[in-house]
């Protein structure tokens, strides 16, 4: 069975800058995979490569055996990858419900199912997206990605800015989404959040893939984490 | 270098001459054309060199036209001619900059709109300014004993003074002063976080260029005889503005040769149909698109010269 | 050894309505001392350096620099007594040349930059100056280059550079080494240790090899509070820093 998604060795540069060396990866479909490491690490990079924003130099990167690499973003977004951008980045004059329905395509999510999974979201329906607290911008952005019917999730660092109250909520969601069964990438700092959730985690720095395995293989590899999450 | 100076010399050589082998008409245009691009050149160290967007630099230049025009009736010597115009028209800088240059970009333009209309309401309603058909008869001034009405004594004496001032302007845009103006252009929130008091310098670079605009107005009250609300007028501000553009922002030079294709133009086009705006916007737009470095960015790129 | 720290904050605080993004933070730098701040997003970091440098005014609390309190001053004051920062993104003049950016923030002692007549002569000092600056941060090479066209990498350099050109007491690096690849990496980190002892450093870093490289002692921030703060060594062996870094369980 081939994987939903497959990063396949890519380079990636910004301008000139060598920041991605021949990072590979794969999400299975229904598996929520964890890519964590620290600020630098490289791992917000692999999110824009795989979306398009910073297209690789060179590898491949595979969207059900078809490679997406070269395409503009607009067109990756169209194949079937949605994502959660790192801080959020909703229409903050838009209503709720406009958020939602903007990018919105028919078969699978609507906003009633939604609204069924985040209740907070219907009370504040036609409240401005400016106006919600930030860990309701986070269900907006992950409700927004759904109605785009996509068949992988991206989560950018859900927890970012978020107190720890709300991020123990925003876990919550993403076991939901599991649940779903949608195929999710979710890049964290936050170590436990992502261990909470994924079937499999990578760990980057630098640039570099530097460990793959199961949350309990990474939480018994006491100096991997020592070294590549924490402070060496 | 050595041949950009020769070729400079040759043409302010001519300029100067004109007189000598042209008739009144072309003479007449040269002038306006001078005056003109003056008004435009202190508007360039404005907006291209120090990069603020000035929508209301009419101001300035009808305070000197109309301090010249009070001044020369009552007493015609250099005092009402220049320095007077240029005193009331640094202060009106000094006060309208120290609000304006709170604010930047688009309401930097509207904040120094509206100032400058403020002064056209002022004077459309004032009799003592003859409202709107303004003042007339105002006599040349008389320098060091000689009357300077004849069009070849004018001529000298606006030559003079244009000349002192174009290149007071480029030197101030080649000094210490002038680099940090371009680097404010560049980067203000750099230059303020490496010690610059950003707002001194744009306040500075705001009563340099009104101040010359003041003169520019006064130079045209005593070129026409006459002043009028007009040098208040928005349009007056646009043109110099496209004047600017077109000629290309940032090189001073370039506002003068924006004055005379503007001048030309207006002048060439409008003897064969009135719709001469019409041909100018479009020249304009077309200039914008495929030129947009203006007359000087435009030879520059062929010649190859360094910028 | 007790000198007099050069840099002092003393129970800086810093609100955005409800959200306290630094509070109550007191840290002293001594003169010629490197120091690193480290700490998970959202610590705090550069709220602290926008508030000593004076982009932010203080909630509440003291900015002091060489014993004089310089908390609420505008930012071109406190770059004139001598308190220099880069910026995390490049914040360059990108027209101009390389030479001509290190030239502008060498001159901004502001003594000479006020003559309206002055020619290129008087911009002698200024030149040597930025010459000086381009050789410590590796630029020699680039001076007639346009900022815009230099690589990534190089802009960093340049980045620093500025912020080195006015002949700081104090310099504030803010994440050097941000966006850049491995070499790149280990050439800022060879050119920063370069940098004379004069200069006192204040870095906030990710990378924590940079930070072994270069800091004397290293400040942990966590939700705008200091957590910690020793040797590299020792925080590192600190328990409740690794528990930071991997975030609220």
């Amino acid at each position: 069975m081939s994987a939903l998604l497959e990063v396949a060795d890519i380079q990636t540069y910004y301008g000139e800058s060598h920041v991605l060396h021949g990072v590979s990866l794969r999400v299975e479909p229904g598996e929520a995979v964890a890519l964590l490491g620290r600020n630098g690490a490289g791992k917000t990079t692999v999110i824009r490569s795989i979306v398009g924003f910073t297209p690789p130099r060179e590898g491949r990167i595979l969207l059900e055996g078809q490679p997406i690499q070269a395409l503009s973003p607009h067109r990756i977004a169209r194949r079937g990858i949605a994502l959660v951008p790192q801080g959020r980045r909703i229409f903050a004059p838009l209503s709720v419900r406009e958020n939602l329905l903007i990018g919105a395509r028919a078969s699978g999510w609507t906003i009633d199912r939604v609204f069924a999974l985040f209740p907070r979201l219907r009370e504040r329906a036609e409240q401005a997206g400016g106006t919600l607290s930030g860990g309701e911008q986070q269900m907006l952005a992950v409700g927004r990605a759904l109605l785009t019917n996509g068949r992988l999730l991206l989560l950018d660092e859900p927890s970012e800015g978020l107190a720890p109250i709300v991020v123990r909520e925003i876990g919550q969601i993403v076991r939901r989404l599991k649940d779903e069964r949608l195929s999710i990438l979710l890049v964290e700092q936050n170590y436990h959040l992502a261990l909470r959730v994924a079937d499999r985690v990578y760990v980057m720095n630098k640039g570099q893939i530097v460990y793959e395995g199961t949350p309990a293989d990474l939480e018994a590899a006491e100096d991997v984490k020592r070294r590549y999450l924490g402070v060496a | 270098m050595i041949a950009r100076a020769a070729g400079l010399a040759v043409l302010v050589a001519a300029i100067a001459a004109f007189p000598l082998f042209m008739g009144s008409y072309p003479v007449k245009l040269l002038q306006e054309i001078l005056i003109f691009g003056l008004f435009a050149m202190s508007l360039d160290l404005l907006m291209g060199y120090t990069g603020m967007v000035s929508f209301g630099h009419s101001a300035f230049f009808g305070i000197g036209a109309y301090v010249a025009a009070l001044a020369l009736v009552k007493s015609p010597g250099l005092t009402s001619a220049l320095l007077l115009p240029a005193a009331v028209a640094a202060v009106g800088a000094l006060l309208i900059g120290y609000f304006s240059i709170r604010v930047s970009g688009v309401y930097f333009i509207m904040l120094t709109l509206a100032f400058s209309q403020m002064f056209y309401a002022v004077a459309f309603q004032n009799a003592f300014l003859g409202a709107e058909d303004g003042l007339v008869g105002i006599p040349r001034p008389t320098v060091a004993g000689w009357s300077i009405g004849s069009l070849g004594r004018f001529h000298a004496y606006l030559i003079a003074i244009e000349g002192l001032l174009a290149l007071f302007l480029w030197r101030v845009t080649r000094s210490p002063f002038g680099h940090v103006l371009r680097g404010i252009h560049e980067n203000e929130a750099r230059m303020q976080a490496v010690g610059y008091p950003v707002r001194r310098y744009k306040l500075a670079a705001f009563v340099i260029a009104g101040t010359v605009a003041g003169i520019a107005g006064a130079l045209y009250t005593q070129f026409q005889g006459s002043v009028s609300p007009d040098a208040f007028f928005w349009t007056t501000s646009g043109q110099a503005l496209l004047m600017v553009i077109i000629g290309g922002t940032g090189t001073l030079g370039g506002a003068m040769l924006g004055a005379a294709a503007f001048i030309l133009l207006q002048s060439l086009v409008s003897s064969y149909t009135e719709r001469w705006m019409l041909i100018l916007g479009v020249t304009f737009v077309l200039l914008v698109l495929f030129a947009p470095g203006g007359i000087v960015g435009t030879l520059r790129g062929r010649v190859g010269l360094r910028a | 050894m007790s000198e007099a720290p050069l840099l002092a904050l003393d129970r800086l605080s810093r609100h955005f309505g409800a959200l306290a993004a630094v509070n109550g933070v007191t840290l002293s730098i001594a003169p010629r001392e490197r120091r690193a701040i480290i700490g998970p997003n959202g610590a705090g970091k550069t709220t602290l350096f926008n508030l000593i440098t004076g982009h932010l005014a203080p909630s509440a609390g003291r900015v002091l620099l060489g014993g004089e309190t310089v908390g609420g001053l505008a930012p071109h004051a406190i770059a004139r007594r001598g308190l220099s920062r880069s910026f995390q993104r490049n914040n360059l003049f990108p027209r101009l040349t390389v030479l001509e950016n290190l030239r502008l923030a060498a001159a901004a002692d502001g003594k000479g930059s006020w003559s309206l007549l002055g020619g290129a002569s008087r911009l002698g000092p200024s030149l040597a100056r930025a010459r000086e600056t381009a050789d410590a941060v590796g630029l020699a090479g680039r001076l007639e280059e346009a900022a815009g066209a230099l690589s990534y990498g190089e802009q960093r350099q340049l980045e620093v550079g500025l912020a080195l050109a006015t002949r700081p007491r104090i310099l504030l690096l803010d994440e050097p080494t941000a966006g850049m690849s491995p070499e790149e990496t280990a050439r800022m980190t060879r050119m920063l240790e370069g940098l004379p002892r004069e200069v006192t450093l204040l870095i906030i870093e990710h990378d924590m090899d940079v930070v072994g490289s270069l800091a004397d002692r290293v400040t942990v921030l966590h939700y705008g509070e200091v957590l910690t703060e020793g040797s590299f060594d020792h925080v590192k062996a600190d328990p409740r820093v690794y528990e930071v870094y991997l975030g609220s369980a």
